[in-house]
């Protein structure tokens, strides 16, 4: 392709926009929707990651002592051991205040104290990872002195099995989405090529390369394209924030605080970007071949 | 120039056979009607020669190079080297006169220079200079297929293909067009004309093949389409 025709194909780019402006708009219209759905989605993915991380490292393996337990060589284990992250030590009388507390009445303990409190001393163990708490349940579980270390068990595969069905339920989902909005974005493209069909068969009649024909349409694409992400990741982008915001002043629980890191934010919009980018430009690349063949 | 040699062409489609071992030759600076009935083969036979299909069987020479086995930059040389001109003109409604014959320039790649010689003179060439600015819808069938042929000359082709240029004319404009083509082959240029007009053919007196069923039936200089 000349230097001339470059300029050419890139005026054209402009006065074919202009010209097919209704179009235009319709189909990056059309991105911005189909982005919006993938982009929502993800932010959605993100968060719902985040609310089971959150859920997932809260959860505790209480270790109940027994009356011989050395609680000094039980805390050295813990020190020493590397999938704990943290631990608290609630003795018996702690832990019978604790529990009156949260029956919101501390009287009708009164004749448990001392030598009637029924309660061992506990150890609250965090895990650093939500796969090891079995594993390092059984461990403590055989240290000298403890009763019993409990973890709840079924809840945390009933967590385990959720964030993996939701993983799979996202990732799905997410391609569905991307491969619907692809073929929406082909036909619409494929529409505004149809509409210049005439044009396309004089260019090539008249000796135009296949470069010439199909340059102002993948240019013009990917400018569309451009232009639907740039409302799409506007529109997220306000929307999101506005219900963090909202989020973090509620408080309603501290697992629902959303992600707002931007090193896990930017990939995602930086990927919208490069998404309706490139469906604009391959979109019209694909659209226009059928009307090379003069 | 052009050589035809035992050219067929069935369209698998429908298993029409479109040419029949057709032979012809056609030599530089001639001036040739390709006549006959619908489906004789003559927009066939100009298919061929511009790559827009390729033959069944046989072969066709384009200044010796064989035409369905140019590749890909050859067969962009040889289509500008060919300006090709219809019956519905063709022309881009939202350009003017002048940007439907400087498009022919654009989209070869030609400088906005050699644009703005070349453009006035082909329109100069079929007296449309006055209608530079007008767009195709305000001008009368005749004068656009004027600025078809401006379009088609401006690039100076070694050949010019007609395929029915004067079937949406009426006779007076016809006639006119076919005296431009006439001008055309006088500066050089060799001019193919597939026509059913055939009172045209017999008041231009040039060389007349007819076509029949995909056949080659005639070929006679300063011929009479009977």
């Amino acid at each position: 392709m000349s230097v001339y025709s470059l300029g050419y194909s890139m005026r054209q780019v402009f006065v074919s926009l202009r010209r097919n402006l209704g179009l235009a708009l319709i189909t990056s219209g059309m991105i911005a929707i189909s982005l919006i759905a993938v982009g929502g989605f993800l932010l959605v993915a993100l968060n719902l990651e985040q609310v089971f991380r959150n859920i997932e490292t809260t959860m505790e393996i209480s270790v109940f002592l027994n009356d011989e337990a050395d609680v000094e060589e039980i805390r050295q284990n813990l020190d020493d051991h590397s999938e704990v992250l943290s631990y608290i030590f609630v003795p018996r009388d702690q832990g019978l205040t604790e529990f009156g507390e949260a029956m919101g009445n501390i009287q009708i303990l009164t004749d448990l104290t001392g030598e009637n409190n029924p309660l061992p001393d506990v150890f609250r163990v965090r895990a650093r990872r939500v796969e090891a708490v079995s594993a390092l349940a059984s461990e403590i579980q055989a240290y000298s002195g403890v009763e019993m270390a409990d973890y709840g068990r079924e809840t945390l595969n009933r967590l385990i099995m959720a964030t993996e069905w939701v993983r799979t339920f996202i990732l799905g989902t997410s391609v569905i989405l991307a491969i619907g909005a692809i073929f929406l974005i082909v036909t619409i493209i494929r529409m505004s090529v149809m509409a210049r069909h005439e044009e396309i068969s004089i260019m090539k009649y008249l000796g135009a390369s296949n470069w010439f024909v199909r340059f102002p349409f993948v240019l013009g694409g990917m400018i569309i394209g451009w232009i639907g992400t740039i409302v799409a990741v506007s529109l997220i982008g306000v929307g999101y924030f506005r219900i963090a915001e909202s989020l973090q002043t509620e408080a309603l629980a501290f697992f629902l605080q959303p992600v707002l890191e931007p090193s896990k934010i930017i990939p995602i919009f930086v990927n919208m970007m490069l998404l309706g980018t490139l469906v604009g430009g391959l979109g019209s690349f694909i659209s226009v071949r059928k009307f090379l063949k003069v | 120039m052009i050589q035809v040699n035992r050219v067929s062409k069935i369209y698998p489609e429908n298993k029409t056979v479109a040419l029949n071992n057709l032979t012809l030759h056609i030599e530089r600076g001639d001036f040739v009607f390709l006549v006959g009935p619908s489906g004789a083969g003559k927009s066939t036979l100009i298919k061929l020669i511009f790559r827009e299909n390729d033959p069944t069987e046989g072969s066709l020479y384009f200044l010796n190079r064989n035409i369905a086995r140019m590749r890909a930059g050859e067969l962009l040389k040889h289509r500008r080297q060919i300006g090709m001109v219809f019956q519905d003109f063709r022309l881009l409604k939202q350009k003017t006169v002048y940007e439907n014959v400087a498009f022919a320039l654009e989209v070869i790649g030609k400088s906005p220079k050699r644009i703005r010689e070349k453009v006035p003179e082909a329109l100069d060439k079929v007296n449309l200079l006055s209608k530079a600015n007008a767009f195709p819808s305000q001008l009368s069938g005749g004068e656009q297929q004027r600025v078809g042929i401006a379009r088609a000359i401006v690039k100076d082709p070694l050949l010019i293909m007609a395929d029915e240029p004067t079937g949406n004319l009426d006779r007076d404009n016809s006639v006119q067009i076919m005296k431009l083509f006439e001008n055309i082959n006088t500066a050089g240029t060799t001019v193919i004309i597939a026509t059913h007009a055939w009172e045209l053919v017999n008041l231009m007196q040039k060389r007349v093949v007819t076509l029949e069923e995909g056949k080659l039936v005639r070929d006679q200089e300063w011929g009479r389409y009977k």
